[in-house]
């Protein structure tokens, strides 16, 4: 019966509509996300449009043209849509098409067709003409048309820019279903791989390294919620910086030989860019990388290696300002960076190898970072925000508009979030009161948007009769618990050359435990005749004005206590 | 919901509990803080429902449930349910071409128009009625005819094309066309009669007969159609039992041909019939009459409106042509009456003329010429009679008037010379003659 029904499900892909790179993809029948090779077999379609004679290039084809024919080719135009000209920053597209004032908005010139007036292509255009020929192909791979997509877009996207870009994409005729955050996105992909009905509730840093720019976001997942806590931008900082690094280093190489910079000539770094790039990928996946380029400049050919040690010294600052926009962002969601459970490293960039270790060090070990350099079943960085959109794609395909609408309307986005973690006050093992363990199990962490029920079950008490279930608003605390310090010295003793070493290590070797501790204690229920062994369940419910309803019972037993604290309506 | 097991120990309770029951609120929660929801995810799509619906957390558990179970039985509409006559129950199976199936199958309010499904669920609730092993069970008699009859009429009902031949001739399902005296709305006497001819129609759709609203197009489509109907009745189901091959070659042939025969017979007969239908159809289509009418009094109206525009025209050109000729004598009299004047008025002024040429002649003749004393020498004479000629020559007939009024009564010869020299200035100075013209006057 249900087979029947499928021909006449709608064919939903999700966009990521990068400044760099664009992605498509599909949720396949069985729920997972896969991402659309374009034409050339591309999963990273560059967001270029390129014009020669009559014909109308894209994506990795028109890059090639950043060479050739650079005044006729566009790219990075995503950030320019809906902004002013005031408000751009015109320095990526230094070596493409130049944006110029049009009206209110940017617009581009080239010579759209051979023997004609260049003409004056707006930004809302070029995203539209982007857009048709990524659902072209989203078309031609599924075979079938596509009736509506959801596309990721940065957190700081305006609502206007918004608006422009579900326009554009109206103008191909492909409806917008949604427009969703990129780090959500991203968040979404890996959360819909564990087939679990109740997520894990945790927080999660998505660090998105795109091409141009990088975005960090700190969001709470509660129950498969996600609320944006703190996002930090850096709009000089992404993939082409990574790729200058190696363009002065071989820049550098080839006047020792030759005695000519190819960056002094726009072509020369055109093609050195292009190369760069290539030569990057390839160092995120083994050690040395060649690069060779014909008549880079003056005539003269370039090959050379490099190898990754070299690369990541070179890199190093960025690196730096990686882990500086990371710490920040967790500041600014005035958190620890301890209090992350998850880090999703998005984008490109993020395949590189160096940054994922230098990002798991800030870390304790338990934070979880997922790249693929860190953790072998990462998914792969630059497809996560697609994959996130065809999810969501997926998931409202069959709403009517207006369901998405009000679904999506302030009065149900904007919820009452728990400010402090509650829970049930547990009872320490061995009656250690000393040691830096949690006192209290958390059911509801701090940032859940209410109504939210949780449930666990207990192992009663060690011997036996009455249990007291004392519900509490918790607060997490740093605990130093180094290790004595002798141990240290002795360890310095035997090894006088590392003393240096050592010394910070010991510094760094403060271990910082945050454990959860009791701040105020908001009821007490009795549970009676509990038997050694026997396992309790306490479900707490917290309604939409606060009001706390409590239910604990014996596993198997009868009876049980329940008890409702009112809210504050 | 799923349930996290720990592997936490609550604590025990103290020895004594203060409180009355079992629970005991010291406080508050703290003041929450509103955020934004990103509105992506599963998750948050059942938050936005239960939100949107006001929905607890067990409410809304219960209603996804229940949508999610799929209904999978289609509810027994009933509609199968005719009841069984005796004279049906007692068929004998072996004479199936002349049983008819939709009735075996209790469906003989659809007939050609069952659907396959209905088809089918009939059957099958006839045969849990009149299995011949529950027959058995219930009362022991052995028999299965009305069973037989049950799957020879399934079998002739789910075959298509053997079901064409049975609707073919299926004449229960025919509508008798009314007679041509029948009273009454056409429209309800042959809308069902086409509809039911309609279903042996190889095109589709069919059009309908229509009523008093339709339009001409919309009955000429309809008669054309019906006039060129393409039709896939066969008549095979009539044919006579084909003997066995193997008695008499000679035999079977002839009863094929004369099969052959029969069904290209009944074709023709059916084909003339629905002919007939339709002539009668249209002879009583009162429709035909209206548009005639319509189209008469159209043209009609087209042409009282020509006539009249002729009329008008016509009138209009009669009235132009009166008053052209009527100014045309008007101005003819006016012509001739200014002719008439013109012509006395210049015989007057040429007798008036004659006479002022005269008076002057008289007044060079009254001055003896101009000559002193005595008569006068002929040469004399001669050159003042041919300046007083010239003079006249010069003068047109008005000046001529005003010469003769002013020499009128004189009589000395110097006066008259003064006034004729006076003139002949007058035309020098108007430069119709010069002074070397006269010879004496102006001496």
């Amino acid at each position: 019966m249900s087979d029947s029904e499928e021909p006449q499900q709608k064919t939903v892909i999700g966009i990521a509509f990068g400044n760099s790179n664009s992605s498509i993809a599909f949720t396949s029948p069985d729920g997972k996300a896969e991402v659309i090779a374009n034409e050339e077999g591309d999963r990273q379609i560059p967001s270029v449009l390129s014009y020669v004679g009559d014909e109308e290039y894209h994506g990795a084809q028109a890059k090639s043209h950043l060479v050739r024919n650079p005044k006729n080719t566009i790219a990075y135009f995503r950030d320019f849509l809906g902004k002013s000209f005031a408000d751009i920053d015109p320095t990526n597209a230094h070596s493409s098409a130049h944006p110029i004032q049009h009206e209110t908005g940017v617009a581009f010139s080239v010579e759209e067709k051979a023997d004609a007036e260049p003409s004056t292509l707006t930004v809302s255009e070029i995203t539209t003409r982007h857009i048709r020929r990524l659902q072209e192909s989203a078309a031609d791979f599924l075979g079938k048309k596509i009736d509506g997509c959801v596309i990721t877009v940065p957190t700081d996207f305006s609502e206007a820019q918004r608006k422009l870009l579900a326009e554009a994409s109206k103008a191909t005729g492909l409806e917008v279903l949604q427009i969703i955050h990129e780090p959500v996105a991203s968040l979404l992909a890996y959360t819909a791989r564990e087939e679990t009905s109740h997520p894990v509730d945790k927080t999660v840093l998505v660090l998105d390294i795109g091409g141009t720019r990088t975005d960090a976001a700190v969001i709470a997942s509660r129950g498969g919620m996600f609320t944006l806590l703190a996002t930090q931008h850096d709009y000089e900082l992404g993939g082409r910086q990574f790729d200058d690094v190696l363009v002065d280093h071989f820049s550098k190489e080839f006047i020792k030989k030759h005695k000519t910079d190819p960056r002094e000539n726009e072509r020369s770094l055109a093609k050195l860019k292009l190369e760069c790039e290539a030569t990057k990928k390839t160092l995120s996946l083994s050690n040395s990388a060649q690069i060779s380029i014909e008549s880079l400049a003056g005539g003269f050919d370039f090959h050379s290696t490099v190898n990754k040690l070299r690369y990541d010294l070179l890199s190093k600052k960025l690196a730096d300002q990686i882990v500086g926009l990371v710490e920040s962002v967790v500041k600014k969601a005035g958190m620890d960076l301890s209090d992350i459970n998850e880090v999703i490293l998005a984008g490109g960039t993020s395949h590189t190898p160096k940054i994922a270790s230098r990002i798991q060090q800030i870390f304790p070990s338990t934070t979880a970072v997922q790249a693929p350099a860190t953790n072998p079943n990462a998914l792969n960085p630059s497809e996560l925000s697609a994959r996130g959109a065809a999810i969501q794609a997926s998931l409202i395909a069959e709403f009517e508009a207006e369901d998405i609408e009000q679904s999506t309307h302030p009065a149900v986005t904007v919820t009452p979030h728990l400010p402090k973690p509650i829970g049930v006050v547990i009872h320490s093992p061995e009656g250690d009161e000393g040691k830096a363990e949690d006192k209290v199990y958390v059911f509801l962490d701090a940032e859940t948007a209410v109504p939210a029920r949780r449930t666990a079950t207990f192992i009663g008490t060690q011997v036996g009769g009455d249990v007291l279930i004392r519900i509490v608003e918790a607060k997490k605390e740093s605990v130093d618990i180094t290790p004595p310090k002798e141990v240290k010295e002795k360890a310095t003793d035997e090894d006088d050359e590392d003393d240096e070493d050592d010394d910070e290590e010991e510094e760094e070797e403060k271990v910082i435990k945050r454990v959860t501790e009791v701040e105020k204690v908001i009821a007490e229920a009795l549970l009676k005749d509990v038997k050694k062994g026997q396992k309790v369940e306490v479900m707490l419910n917290v309604a939409g004005d606060l009001t706390l309803t409590i239910t604990a019972r014996v596993v198997g037993g009868k009876g049980g206590v329940r008890g409702t604290v009112p809210g504050r309506a | 919901m799923n349930v996290v097991a720990t592997k936490h120990f609550l604590l025990p309770a103290e020895p004594e509990w203060p409180h009355e029951g079992g629970f005991h609120i010291l406080e508050n929660l703290s003041e929450p803080t509103h955020r934004n929801l990103e509105p992506v995810g599963p998750h948050y799509l059942a938050h936005a429902r239960r939100k949107r619906h006001r929905r607890t957390f067990s409410e809304d558990d219960r209603i996804v449930a229940a949508q999610q179970a799929k209904n999978v039985e289609d509810a027994d509409p009933g509609e199968i349910s005719e009841p069984e006559d005796a004279m049906l129950l007692s068929r004998d199976p072996k004479d199936w071409k002349n049983q008819d199936h939709y009735a075996v199958l209790g469906i003989s309010k659809y007939r050609w128009k069952a659907t396959d499904e209905q088809i089918k669920r009939a059957h099958r609730k006839k045969v849990l009625k009149h299995h011949p092993d529950k027959k058995a069970a219930a009362g022991g008699v052995d028999d299965d005819n009305f069973f037989k009859c049950i799957q020879k009429a399934m079998e002739i009902l789910t075959d298509p094309v053997k079901r064409r031949q049975y609707d073919s001739v299926d004449e229960s399902a025919d509508v008798d066309p009314p007679s041509r005296k029948a009273k009454g709305n056409i429209y309800k006497l042959w809308n069902p009669v086409f509809d039911s001819e309609g279903r042996f129609s190889k095109k589709k759709p069919v059009p309908r007969f229509g009523d008093d609203k339709s339009t001409k197009a919309e009955v000429e489509e309809f008669y054309n159609f019906w006039y060129n109907f393409d039709s896939w009745r066969t008549f095979e189901y009539l044919d006579e039992d084909v003997p066995d091959d193997n008695e008499n070659r000679d035999q079977k042939r002839h009863v094929e041909r004369k099969n052959k025969a029969a069904r290209a017979k009944r074709k023709t007969e059916d084909t003339a019939r629905l002919r007939k239908v339709v002539d009668d159809a249209l002879a009583m289509d009162v429709r035909l009459q209206k548009f005639r009418k319509e189209e008469k009094l159209q043209k009609d109206a087209k042409k009282i409106a020509r006539e009249a525009e002729e009329k008008r025209l016509a009138e209009e050109a009669k009235k132009k042509a009166e008053e052209d000729a009527r100014r045309k004598e008007e101005e003819e009299a006016a012509l001739k009456a200014s002719k008439a004047d013109a012509k006395k008025a210049k015989e007057a002024a040429k007798n008036a003329a004659k006479k002022n040429k005269r008076v002057l002649r008289k007044g060079a003749e009254d001055a003896n010429y101009f000559h002193a004393d005595g008569a006068a020498p002929p040469d004399v004479i001669t050159n003042v009679l041919a300046d007083v000629e010239l003079l006249i020559t010069k003068l047109d007939n008005e000046e001529l008037d005003v010469v003769a009024k002013k020499l009128a009564g004189l009589k000395v010869s110097d006066e008259i010379k003064s006034v004729l020299a006076d003139s002949i200035r007058g035309t020098v100075s108007k430069g119709t003659a010069t002074e070397g013209d006269f010879k004496v006057l102006l001496k």
